[in-house]
């Protein structure tokens, strides 16, 4: 099973071209009759196996299959709309077409057509299989040693059928579908089953990016502060978390998991209790000016939520008070593998705690947990939760075209969906989101030793 | 002399400094759950007071949420996020483990593509795809059904297997050859050897994914709609703060807040452990 070797099979290369170049006559014409080969050799249940699925493949293009696809290309032509009809002599709603299941039919239509593709190259290689079989004169294993293989040597099939079946439905085929939506005007003006969508090509990510439009007038600030967010949420977090973590791990600090375990409290809590008891604290009339105002500190309640600054200032602050012991229970075992003779070394040449924070204990562990902090950086770009539940985005603002001056673009990309239904420019932004967190993800992940060197320990 | 004196001085400032420093730290820390504990037994309602501690206490919240059912089901809800974690948690663990399993101990052709794949699925937003799974779910008529949430939460579980495949890979791969050469089977080295061994991390799935579905709440609202039946605990609560119903019910949704977070908080701090091998197994390595 070494990784180095490979294994000369059938397998290599295009099995379509080996059944042309040696197949037999049954091997040919299994390309026409799927499982004829199979048939023919007695592999009686493998090759009624995949002649039932061209049969249901034919019957599903003949039926709907070819329409789906015309109606992809067109995404409807018919509008809902008023038709006289000459026997009840009144106008009647005739149904038009529906662009969105259009579309969602020919995503659907494309999969199968994948998926036939790929069993019908199955059956092609079981036809030679068998045929080498034959020609050997080996015997040709029956439907119970074929299904005994599937527990042993191709095991990973049998263990990916069903999660690759879930991630397809609901992962790859949604994702696909908004994709291409992207390149439609899906937009709040165009809603079937009153409206037709159609094909647009590049328009959407052009009003996005240009600066023409309102929309292009929100994205760019809004982007500018999803980055400048993500900056400070990761790097305050990052620095009070490891400060705490110090704090908690000084030799002469009693009671260390009393205290580890008072912060993390704030994580274990369901963010959306917390952040949603924060959003009420803070309100005007919360419990924060409340306490502000009895102390004689503030005359005026102060507009946590309703001012751009203190609102984008009040998320940053929240988020500390989640993050900061996110970050001290992951580098609290880090900060402990620093060899001691490090800072022994240090403090005999003199250096005071600051500079052996500055220049042993930051450079380790800033080394170390450099992956960690790209993945809380992208996960902060997409962190939904704290924006949406704490300031929902706003303040408002007209600038913007549906969203709030802390709005990020997740939000905004929720805010599209939900509020004003403009799916195409939604999933857009999403196609954006992507480019940026792989970006930075790519950049990283590749050279981390958890994907070049995972043999590392076997 | 003088100078050990002075340095124990020092130290000892410092060690008062850092506990003054984690006592406050800790108020800080403590005073929003501290602060929804008492609302939640508050006797006076209403979402705001113009003073910090309640005037009278009570647990008729606890009661009235518990018992009164005119509005909301809070049990109800319950029950159904409890169905629908223990659901989604079994095949959400089997998912991610076949997965991982299968990356970390195998090898085929298809292996590094579809980690790859698997990897660029999973940076695109989550809500990007939302309508589209509600379109689907409602395609197949399962629209407001517990059924539709499960689906939802575990179907794409399989993507999430990164970190179970950092601890397989951990595994010595020599148990798996000499039980090759004894002669057993892919599945019988996955049941016997692979599983047995890996305790800790069967763990941090089994928690991770059964606490998803308390917390989720976005998913939950665009396919459950309406339907208040089979809300579950986080949208039910959700619900109680619209504008309608937040003046009379903000004690409950405080106690509601209270009975949620205890089991969530208790399994995540004894699980913590875990969490962080979980975590930083996969990324903090360098």
């Amino acid at each position: 099973m070494g990784k180095g070797k490979k294994k000369k099979s059938i397998n290599d290369g295009s099995v379509v071209v080996q059944v042309i170049q040696k197949g037999d006559v049954w091997a040919k014409l299994s390309m026409v009759i799927m499982g004829f080969a199979n048939l023919r050799r007695k592999q009686i249940v493998k090759g009624l196996i995949f002649l039932l699925i061209e049969a249901s493949f034919i019957y599903y293009m003949v039926q709907t299959g070819v329409n789906a696809l015309k109606n992809m290309i067109t995404l409807g032509t018919q509008t809902q709309g008023w038709v006289y009809d000459e026997e009840l002599g009144i106008d009647v709603l005739a149904q038009g077409d529906n662009s969105m299941l259009l579309l969602l039919y020919g995503v659907l239509c494309l999969f199968i057509i994948t998926a036939f593709v790929l069993a019908w190259r199955a059956n092609l290689k079981s036809a030679m299989e068998v045929q080498m079989l034959e020609a050997k004169g080996r015997p040709v294993p029956g439907f119970i040693d074929d299904v005994k293989i599937y527990m042993d040597q191709k095991f990973n099939r049998t263990l990916l059928t069903l999660p690759m079946i879930g991630v397809l439905a609901f992962t790859v085929l949604p994702l696909a579908y908004m994709i291409l939506a992207a390149f439609t005007n899906y937009d709040n003006a165009h809603q079937p089953p009153g409206n037709l969508f159609t094909w647009i090509g590049l328009d959407n990510f052009g009003t996005i990016l240009g600066s023409g439009s309102t929309i292009g007038k929100t994205f760019w600030p809004i982007l500018a502060w999803t980055i400048i967010w993500a900056f400070f949420a990761t790097f305050l977090n990052y620095i009070g978390g490891i400060l705490l973590a110090l704090l908690i791990n000084r030799k002469s600090v009693k009671f260390k998991s009393l205290w580890r375990t008072i912060f993390v409290m704030s994580i274990a809590i369901p963010s959306f209790v917390s952040l949603l008891v924060m959003r009420t604290m803070l309100q005007p009339d919360g419990a924060v000016n409340v306490l502000l105002k009895s102390w004689g500190l503030i005359e005026e309640s102060l507009p946590f939520w309703t001012n751009a600054t203190f609102a984008r200032v009040s998320v940053i602050v929240v988020n500390l008070w989640v993050g900061v012991p996110y970050t001290m229970l992951i580098t609290s075992g880090i900060l402990l593998n620093i060899p001691e003779e490090l800072f022994e070394a240090a403090s005999i040449d003199g250096a005071n705690a600051a500079v052996m924070f500055r220049k042993i204990t930051m450079p380790y562990v800033v080394f170390v947990t450099t992956p960690y902090l790209i993945t809380q950086f992208v996960g902060n770009i997409n962190n939904f939760n704290i924006i949406y539940l704490l300031s929902g985005g706003g303040p408002s603002t007209l600038d913007y075209y549906q969203a709030g001056k802390t709005d990020l673009l997740v939000t905004w990309l929720y805010k599209l969906t939900v509020n004003s239904k403009d799916y195409c420019y939604a999933s857009a932004i999403g196609i954006i989101i992507f480019v940026i967190s792989a970006v930075a993800s790519l950049l990283t992940y590749r050279k981390t030793s958890a994907y070049n060197n995972e043999e590392a320990f076997q | 002399m003088n100078k050990t004196r002075s340095m124990s001085r020092h130290k000892r400032m410092k060690d008062i400094a850092s506990y003054v420093a984690l006592i406050v730290l800790s108020i800080i820390w403590l005073v929003p759950i501290f602060w929804v504990v008492m609302t939640s037994f508050r006797e006076e309602p209403g979402s705001y007071t113009s003073y910090f501690f309640p005037k009278s206490l009570t647990i008729n919240n606890y009661v009235n949420l518990l018992t009164d059912n005119t509005q909301f089901y809070f049990m109800k809800w319950f029950g159904n996020t409890f169905f629908v974690a223990v659901c989604s948690c079994v095949i959400s663990t089997f998912f991610v483990l076949a997965v991982s399993y299968t990356m970390s101990r195998m090898r085929f052709k298809m292996r590094k593509p579809l980690m790859n794949i698997a990897m660029i699925l999973g940076m695109f937003p989550g809500f990007m795809s939302m309508i589209a799974v509600y379109y689907i779910l409602k395609g197949l008529g399962i629209t407001q059904s517990l059924l539709a949430l499960i689906m939802v939460y575990s179907g794409g579980a399989g993507l999430g297997f990164f970190v179970a495949k950092g601890f397989f890979d951990t595994l010595p791969k020599a148990l798996d050859e000499a039980a090759l050469i004894d002669g057993a089977t892919r599945l019988q080295i996955f049941t016997k050897i692979t599983i047995p061994l890996s305790k800790p991390i069967i763990v941090y799935t089994v928690l991770t994914s059964f606490l998803g579905p308390w917390m989720d709440f976005i998913f939950a609202s665009v396919i459950m709609g309406d339907n208040y039946d089979n809300y579950t605990v986080a949208l039910g609560l959700f619900k109680m703060l619209e504008r309608e119903f937040i003046n009379d019910y903000y004690t409950q949704f405080a106690a509601g807040c209270v009975l949620v977070s205890i089991p969530i908080a208790a399994l995540f701090i004894s699980m913590q452990k875990y969490y962080v091998e979980g975590v930083s197994g996969g990324a903090v390595k360098g």
